[in-house]
């Protein structure tokens, strides 16, 4: 089923603030095998210059994911048939434990590709005091039947 | 936030030597858990099968961050990651038995001012491309 074009410029409310921390960063660094102590030790990551612990840098895709928006029925989005296109991270910094943060989406394109639908969500990744830490861009693409 | 690798001593072309990541499906449980994402096509068999996938499939952000894993292995802080973007091309098949494997290579494609490089990821699973135009822009010393 097409994908509301209504929705095309469309932004959400900005997300309930998440509060990075050591514990999670590196439950994500075990998840994705990788030993690098700057993502466990606040002394390693302070002596390549770093204030505490900085995340890996797909781990914005944890606060980024799950965009309430998305879940509206008028947009016409089936879950089920949805797989993951593109992704996309642009950093202005590293996101780093003790960082509060809420994300802003607005889809910025909705567009057929033959029987498919492709729908990009650009996200800013803010801290709760007002600085950008990064920009993704998430491109999903739901099959068509 | 200092990389371990020179600016200077990189040419365009510059080869990054090639790694092997295997993936099974105790990995795929561990980082559904840690990212949120619970899509049982990355740990239920039989309902990757009734929607037409070969078996379970990894999460794309899975596969991205072993990419990701390989960049800052060779730059040597991950905070000299400035950009990193990837297409998912085609799904990494993970058997119960056995696992799969990911080969990631890279190269320098383009050499940008403010001493940052322009890295081109190649990554592989059973001869497939798994991810195209992986690209990141890395800050080095």
């Amino acid at each position: 089923m097409a994908l509301n074009r209504d929705f095309i410029g469309r932004s959400f409310p900005p997300s309930d603030p998440y509060e990075v921390s050591r514990v999670k960063i590196r439950e994500f660094a075990d998840a994705i095998g990788d030993r690098n102590p700057i993502y466990r030790d606040a002394e390693a990551a302070k002596a390549a210059g770093h204030p505490d612990v900085i995340a890996p840098p797909t781990f914005p895709i944890v606060v980024s994911l799950g965009n309430a928006g998305l879940a509206d029925p008028a947009l016409n989005l089936n879950y089920a048939m949805v797989v993951h296109g593109e992704q996309r991270f642009e950093y202005s910094r590293p996101l780093r434990a003790g960082d509060v943060v809420t994300c802003t989406s607005t889809i910025t394109e909705i567009k057929s590709i033959g029987s498919n639908e492709k729908m990009v969500v650009e996200t800013d990744v803010k801290t709760v005091e007002g600085e950008l830490i990064c920009k993704t861009y998430n491109t999903i693409v739901e099959r068509g039947a | 936030m200092t990389a371990k690798v020179n600016y200077a001593d990189v040419e365009v072309g510059t080869e990054i030597p090639a790694q092997s990541y295997p993936v099974d499906r105790m990995n795929l449980v561990m980082y559904a858990g840690a990212s949120g994402d619970f899509n049982p096509i990355h740990w239920r068999e039989s309902f990757a099968k009734a929607v037409g996938l070969p078996d379970v499939i990894a999460h794309g952000m899975f596969t991205m961050a072993q990419g990701g894993r390989f960049v800052t292995d060779w730059a040597g802080d991950p905070g000299a990651v400035v950009d990193y973007g990837v297409r998912f091309s085609s799904p990494v098949v993970v058997p119960d038995e056995g696992g799969a494997t990911l080969e990631i290579s890279g190269k320098v494609e383009e050499k940008l001012d403010d001493n940052k490089v322009v890295v081109a990821l190649t990554a592989k699973s059973a001869d497939q491309k798994v991810l195209t135009r992986a690209k990141a822009v890395v800050r080095l010393a």
